[in-house]
């Protein structure tokens, strides 16, 4: 087989040719934490939580985006890349709301998950960031720009798989923001709510709505289902709660595909015990409608019930 | 025909040389000259604090500040009765000595002119001008050869980059040379961002067809159709020459299709860049030509494989560019001549800060730190102490006066601590507090940090705030500890060079000045007398005659006492404005 053979942790492995330190290292079941890493969508490195140990190089090379090498010695859990990765969490944590007792994402996050694998509990460095309004302006998402980390995986969610380009980075060194255009909000701007975002998000950044207050990941016994609406196959979870589905949460699109609205309400619609009122975009704003107008069902309705 | 070049760089720009050429021009029609004199506006001559400067060829004088009100006597005396106008000419600062030449003068006295030969002595608006000094040459002897000969010519001259790193410009060619790709590019990096900085702008002000054929040369060697230059937006001159110059090379045929006849053909762009200093890191750099956020992304891939839309793409500064056409004419031979083993050639400055001359200055690599700040710069303003000298920009650090002796090259100031960058060159006096400098530099790269990695947007931004707090006087034990400690993540784990670098500020004044640092942190006192908050303003009743000036002025009303009778200062509600300090006739105010 052409490729490279390397050294993870003292254990050999042999790779093809253009396989990332991070994908070697998982065939050798090593987890490195990674934050910004997501396969399905463009290599970016930007986290560096997942900077590993490569004998005779001077800096820490980010793993999902580095190439094994010939001959390459990685480690990935020497002090230096610890210290490294403890450092970066304090960073992350410096200008974070550490209100974890009563966030949604609490027990789905990965900010908490790395918090604890390496013991950080609490940041040496004061806060530095001016308040961020909520952005509240939907009735499916809540965009929390004090819980997000600048990971871009929903800016490249939203533009690699939805194709719709409405989130991206703004303003530079400590100001950057993840900002709809113009840095207007959701609501405003062209979101067809997909919740591809959503579903990338690996803080408490963006919420699904629908969600709130319904219980935390843990109380739920989530059941992986693919949307049977059309060919192409995304994912969703039902996430139970006492037997009883309480809500339908975006689990990711199909393969170059956008991941659409109406697949998940009408998952929503189906399964969920007690389905929310429906709201649909006009052009004064929000408004609550019927099911068959949320799922644009009224011709093909009218046609199966003539009035 | 004699000639008068008058500079038309920016500097002198600003200081009113389009007046000064008007003027000139119409003189010289009043007084009946103009069939003598022949008028050229060049590029700058790099001693713009001296500007606007006139030289009178082939005499080679050289006039400093001329204004306006100037020109009539430069034309009746200097012109008419052939006798130079000596208020006008260059003082030295040292033996106070007029001086006519500027070939006399220390500062050019000293330096090795070739890159910036041209700069100030030919008109960079006429292609003429620039192929009387055999300009194009080096392509037409570039084009004769197969295109390896011409990538080991440069190999062989040992030219490395100007822009920075110094990686070896003959084996980038190489790599782009042999990376697979059908269309391939060249890119100009001329954006620029080191604050002071101007070499590069200055050059192709001056002498854009050098770069020009610089670029081609390379387009030539890789096998590139297409080429590029960013360059920033405020640089609206030197955007203009450029233009000039790349519209009278393509009429002459040097650029465009089937460059001089053969069938190489290569067309060159210009862009014009927001002017954000992250865009100077090439892949950012790319990213912004293409219309993109100007943000880096992760190499490999090397833009020498997938640059530009994902072809092989060589990109190289400005400088090195004007560089290679002399190593064409000149040979490989005499360029690996100049310079040191490891660093060739000659690299531009921007010497600035407390020197007697500030200005551009070339010099071959290797001359020592001390050559240029005390002969070429004719040494410290006001002789007072030399402190430091800030090397490289943003990313370099600070050398003390134990590494006057130092050689200039690559490895020796990374060794010690500093980089070449792109080449700023900021000589510190002892009034200068260094922690105030690394807080600068600080400050400056957290704002330009394009926020996209975690350790730069984030570990800047804490490193920065901690530097405040200790020239604010609220310093802690411990902070310098997390200083280093944070230095080494951000150091080790940033995805582009601004990152990477951006801690060596701090870690080289930490190395060389460490207990300036302590004394901020432990007594609450400045050395140097520069931070603000920790300075303590005393009046010194010995002195102090009691005549109220201070005491009414006092906008904090921080002074009390009665007339006749030695005044005092209540620290608690100054607010360091210092100006009493200025008011005091008998100097009884003192600062600690
Ligand atoms: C933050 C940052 C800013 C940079 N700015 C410039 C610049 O303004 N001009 C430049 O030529 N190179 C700059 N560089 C270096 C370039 O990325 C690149 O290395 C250089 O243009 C390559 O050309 P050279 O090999 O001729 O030096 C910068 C690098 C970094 C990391
Ligand atoms: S986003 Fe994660 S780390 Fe932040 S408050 Fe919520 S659970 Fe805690
Ligand atoms: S919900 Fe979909 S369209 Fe809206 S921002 Fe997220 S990914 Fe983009
Ligand atoms: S909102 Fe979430 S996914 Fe988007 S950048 Fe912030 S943390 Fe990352
Ligand atoms: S090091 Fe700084 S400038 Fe470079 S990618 Fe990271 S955040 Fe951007
Ligand atoms: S100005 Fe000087 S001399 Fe006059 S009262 Fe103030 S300290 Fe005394
Ligand atoms: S420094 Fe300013 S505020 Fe302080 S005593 Fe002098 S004048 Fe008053
Ligand atoms: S996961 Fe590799 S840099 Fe973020
Ligand atoms: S602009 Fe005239 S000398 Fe620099």
């Amino acid at each position: 087989m052409p490729g490279v053979s390397l050294t993870i942790n003292d254990q050999k492995i042999r790779v093809p040719a253009g396989t990332t330190i991070l994908e070697a290292a998982k065939e050798l079941n090593i987890a490195i934490p990674t934050l910004c890493h997501d396969k399905r969508l463009s290599p970016f490195g930007a986290c560096r939580l997942c900077v590993v140990e490569v004998q005779g190089r001077k800096n820490l090379p980010a793993a999902c985006v580095t190439p094994a090498e010939e001959g390459m010695n990685v480690l990935t859990e020497s002090p230096a890349v610890v210290e490294a990765r403890r450092t970066i969490i304090e960073l992350l944590l410096a200008n974070h709301p550490l209100d974890c007792l009563t966030c949604e994402k609490s027990g789905n996050c990965r900010l908490q998950d790395y918090a604890y694998r390496y013991g950080v509990k609490k940041t040496p460095f004061e806060g530095t960031r001016d308040p961020l309004p909520l952005d509240d302006s939907n009735p499916f998402i809540i965009r929390d720009p004090h819980k997000c980390i600048l990971c871009g995986k929903c800016v490249r969610a939203c533009q690699e798989i939805r194709g719709q380009a409405v989130l991206g980075f703004a303003f530079r060194g400590p100001a950057t923001r993840i900002v709809p255009p113009l840095d207007t909000s959701l609501g405003e701007s062209d979101c067809v709510f997909c919740q591809n975002c959503v579903a990338v998000c690996p803080t408490g950044a963006l919420r699904d709505k629908y969600l709130a207050g319904k219980g935390r990941w843990w109380e739920f016994q989530p059941e992986s289902v693919t949307c049977p609406f059309c060919a192409n196959g995304c994912h969703f979870y039902l996430l139970r709660k006492g037997g009883k589905v309480v809500a339908v949460a975006a689990g990711g699109a199909a393969p170059g595909r956008p991941m659409c609205l109406r697949g998940r309400l009408a998952l929503t619609l189906i399964f969920c015990e007690e389905p929310p009122q429906p709201q649909i975009k006009t052009e004064k704003g929000f408004a609550a409608v019927s099911w068959t107008e949320a799922l644009g069902l009224e011709e093909l309705a009218g046609k199966l019930w003539p009035k | 025909m004699r000639r008068i070049l008058v500079c038309a760089g920016t500097g002198c720009v600003a200081s009113h040389s389009r007046q000064v050429t008007a003027r000139l021009k119409a003189a010289l029609h009043a007084h009946h000259l103009e069939d003598k004199f022949q008028v050229d506006n060049t590029g700058c001559h790099g001693f713009c604090e001296q500007g606007p400067l006139v030289i009178i060829e082939p005499e080679e004088i050289l006039y400093c500040r001329v204004q306006e009100e100037d020109v009539e006597a430069i034309v009746t005396e200097h012109l008419e009765q052939g006798r130079p106008v000596e208020r006008l000419l260059y003082q030295d600062p040292v033996t106070k000595e007029k001086i006519a030449t500027y070939n006399q003068i220390n500062f050019y006295r000293q330096q090795s002119r070739h890159v910036l030969k041209n700069c100030g002595h030919i008109n960079p608006e006429n292609i003429d001008a620039y192929l009387a000094v055999e300009g194009y040459q080096g392509l037409q002897k570039a084009l004769a050869l197969p295109r390896e000969e011409v990538i080991n010519i440069i190999k062989q001259a040992g030219l490395r980059g100007r822009g920075g790193a110094g990686f070896p410009t003959g084996l980038k060619w190489e790599y782009t040379f042999k990376a697979p790709g059908d269309r391939k590019y060249v890119v100009c990096n001329a954006d620029e961002g080191d604050p002071g900085a101007f070499m590069d702008r200055s050059v192709l002000e001056g002498d854009p067809h050098a770069v020009l054929e610089g670029m081609l040369i390379a387009a030539y060697a890789i096998g590139a159709q297409e080429g590029y230059i960013y360059v920033r937006a405020e640089y609206p001159l030197a955007v203009q020459r450029l233009r000039i110059a790349l519209a009278q090379a393509r009429e002459r045929g040097f650029c465009g299709e089937h460059i001089l006849g053969t069938d190489f053909s290569c067309d060159l762009h210009i862009r014009e860049g927001a002017g954000a200093f992250v865009c100077g890191e090439e892949t950012a750099l790319l990213a912004s030509i293409q219309g993109e956020r100007g943000m880096p992304r992760p190499r490999p891939p090397f833009p020498a494989r997938q640059g530009l839309w994902g072809q092989p793409t060589n990109i190289n500064n400005v400088e090195t560019y004007a560089n290679v056409p002399l190593i064409l004419r000149r040979g490989a031979g005499w360029y690996a001549s100049l310079g040191t083993a490891k660093s060739k050639g000659t690299k531009i400055f921007a010497l600035t800060g407390k020197v007697k001359n500030t200005g551009l200055v070339e010099v071959p690599m290797g001359i020592t730190l001390r050559e240029i700040i005390f002969n070429i710069g004719g040494g410290i303003l006001e002789d007072r102490g030399f402190k430091a000298v800030q090397i490289g920009g943003p990313s370099g650090g600070c050398l003390p006066a134990e590494h006057l002796d130092l050689p200039v090259d690559y490895d020796s100031l990374t060794a010690a601590g500093a980089m070449m960058g792109s080449g700023g060159l900021v000589v510190m006096d002892d009034s200068t507090c260094m922690v105030e400098v690394a807080r600068f530099f600080l400050n400056f790269t957290q704002a330009e940090s394009c926020g996209k990695c975690t350790p730069c947007r984030e570990g800047i931004q804490q490193m920065l705030a901690i530097l405040t707090r200790i020239t604010r006087g609220q310093g802690r034990e411990g902070d310098l500890e997390q200083l280093e400690q944070l230095a080494r993540v951000i150091k080790g784990t940033a995805l582009c060079g601004l990152g990477q670098t951006a801690p060596n500020p701090v870690l080289s004044t930490l190395r060389y000045f460490r207990a300036e640092y302590e004394a901020h942190i432990r007594d609450h006192r400045c050395p140097a007398k520069s931070c603000r908050d920790l300075l303590a303003y005393h009046i010194d009743p010995e002195k102090c005659n009691g005549c109220t000036r201070c005491r009414r002025r006092c906008p904090a009303g921080a002074i009390s006492g009665e007339a006749k009778k030695p005044h005092t200062i209540n620290l608690e509600l100054c607010a360091r404005c210092g100006t009493c300090l200025d008011l005091c006739r008998p100097k009884a105010i003192y600062v600690e």
